[in-house]
């Protein structure tokens, strides 16, 4: 077989491409700019982690059904650990989101990094919303009930019903966390490709 | 050949500055490890809520005139699901929200047909078995013109503004109702006894996890936002960012909840469209800063990130 030819092939393509970008050493740094200092940046891994723990605890709730943790004291435990991973994971995203808007952080090329950004949050938020119509008490009646006029007005209502329990379920169990670590995947790949960003310059000119 | 002017909200230079070291398996594995246990500690002090469902039973126990007369608004076409319009029943345009000319809702159709009187009222009454006066009456009822109808759930509703329940049974001095007080009553009777729960979920298969038919029958009575209003979680109470007891809620959703709270989205019958509509411009907004001149010149502008990089800002002037 020629060179030309495996250079020609998908799988060297890929591979070309992939760590053209992404070396290892971008991908696993083993050092940092000397300005990534400030208790900011704490948050953006704090997100991964409690999402980590989201996930991990979310599992657990997953093999003994949906009905366990209503009648065992270690599934409301777990539960329990669910709920306050989920709120730490919310409360560290925001943080990030806000620490970044502040630094400008889509500068240099990493607009697309913001986006997937902003989506993830947006995705969250379904995330959470098709959770807490799962969790089949008074509180998920509630809130599938109210939170179902404003799908409804939108048209989405006749495709995404809040009132039905198997689909809130699926959604939260399956779609919406395969939607969120694969893209929690392309903006930490994102984030190494291009670095953190730089601070603002201020000797430069002011134009837009 | 000139070249492109530096643009500080969109061009980042590029960094010939120091490094320092840094281990990025290290700070995640803590990270895990710090929030695991602080969930932990957050999970033993503070638990999580988990107040029980209502039920078409508990809720007609506790509140049987309530029940009884959302029954009666189902069976008349009054009820809010009755007369909701899409996705549920009736292309009624004028049912459905709009925002301007945009009626999506409407637009969409229905997808989820539900008439209340049939799903909510005859249907499950015919399922219950040995009950032959019941099957008399639901037959001449069904079997009745419409003005027939009309008239006895006229005469029935205006007599059950003084609606009681006495010995276990639903007490309405109407006059000319034809079957109506029967059916009520016998409705009433069976939600009581839990057969209304199973009937409006298993009616239509054995296995089912669809709870939409029971969800839109209880939201139409008064009971369910009764106890939500005593835990704080209607829309006027910013109820969609609190949670049961004092634990938090989706406070992640205080922009959300604040439209709310403002006219005309407070009295608007399109108020949900309106706050989604919104929400949807700021998020598209925040999520396009990068490209929106002005906009992504506020965090230069603001100097917020000099407290961020105070330490770079410092040694910059040292040297």
């Amino acid at each position: 077989m020629s060179t030309s030819e495996i250079d020609r092939q998908w799988t060297t393509r890929l591979r070309k491409r992939t760590f053209g970008k992404l070396p290892p050493e971008k991908m696993l740094p083993d050092t940092q700019p000397s300005y990534v200092s400030s208790w900011i940046y704490v948050f953006g891994v704090a997100t991964i982690s409690s999402l980590v723990v989201v996930i991990a605890t979310g599992c657990v709730l997953a093999i003994f059904g949906p009905a366990w943790w209503h009648t065992s004291n270690v599934g409301h435990f777990v539960n329990s650990m669910h709920l306050w991973s989920v709120e730490i994971f919310f409360f560290s995203m925001v943080i990030h989101l806000w620490g970044k808007y502040f630094m400008a952080a889509w500068r240099g090329g990493r607009a697309l990094t913001w986006i997937t950004g902003m989506v993830l949050f947006l995705c969250s938020i379904v995330t959470a919303l098709t959770g807490y119509v799962s969790q089949s008490n008074f509180d998920s009646q509630w809130i599938s009930t109210q939170a179902k006029d404003a799908i409804n007005g939108s048209g989405g209502g006749a495709f995404f019903n809040l009132l039905n329990g198997g689909q809130m379920l699926m959604w939260h169990i399956v779609l919406m966390p395969l939607i969120l670590v694969l893209l929690v995947g392309v903006h930490v790949v994102l984030v190494r490709i291009k670095g953190v960003v730089p601070p603002i310059e201020e000797n430069a000119g002011a134009v837009q | 050949m000139s070249k492109k002017a530096f643009r500080p909200d969109v061009d980042a230079p590029e960094w010939k500055g120091g490094h320092s070291p840094y281990d990025i398996i290290k700070e995640g594995s803590i990270a895990i490890a710090v929030v695991l246990i602080l969930t932990l500690i957050l999970a033993v002090v503070f638990g999580s809520p988990d107040d029980p469902a209502i039920t078409l039973k508990s809720w007609s126990t506790t509140a049987p005139v309530d029940f009884a007369t959302t029954a009666l608004s189902e069976l008349n076409g009054t009820s809010g699901t009755a007369t909701y319009g899409a996705p549920y029943n009736s292309q009624n345009s004028s049912a459905s929200q709009q925002l301007g000319p945009l009626k999506l809702e409407y637009w969409i159709g229905v997808h989820i047909p539900i008439n209340t009187a049939k799903v909510f009222v005859i249907n499950p009454l015919k399922a219950l078995p040995g009950q032959p006066a019941l099957d008399k009456d639901l037959a001449v009822f069904q079997n009745a013109s419409a003005s027939a109808k009309t008239a006895w759930l006229n005469n029935y509703t205006k007599a059950a503004a003084n609606m009681k329940f006495l010995n276990n049974q639903v007490v309405v001095n109407a006059s000319d109702a034809g079957p109506v007080p029967l059916m009520i009553n016998d409705l009433t009777q069976m939600a009581r006894s839990g057969a209304l729960d199973e009937a409006l979920l298993t009616g239509d298969s054995f296995y089912t996890t669809d709870y939409t038919d029971s969800l839109l029958f209880i939201s139409d009575g008064s009971y369910l936002g009764q106890v939500a209003q005593a835990d704080h979680l209607t829309g006027s109470q910013w109820g969609m960012m609190n949670e049961t007891g004092s634990w938090p809620g989706q406070a992640w959703l205080w922009l959300y909840t604040f439209w709310y709270q403002v006219s005309p989205m407070n009295s608007s019958s399109n108020g949900d469209v309106e706050v989604l509509a919104i929400m949807l411009l700021l998020t598209v907004g925040l999520t396009l800063m990068p490209f929106i001149p002005g906009l992504r010149s506020i965090p230069r502008k603001s100097k917020v990130y000099r407290i961020i990089w105070r330490e770079h800002y410092q040694n910059q002037t040292k040297d």
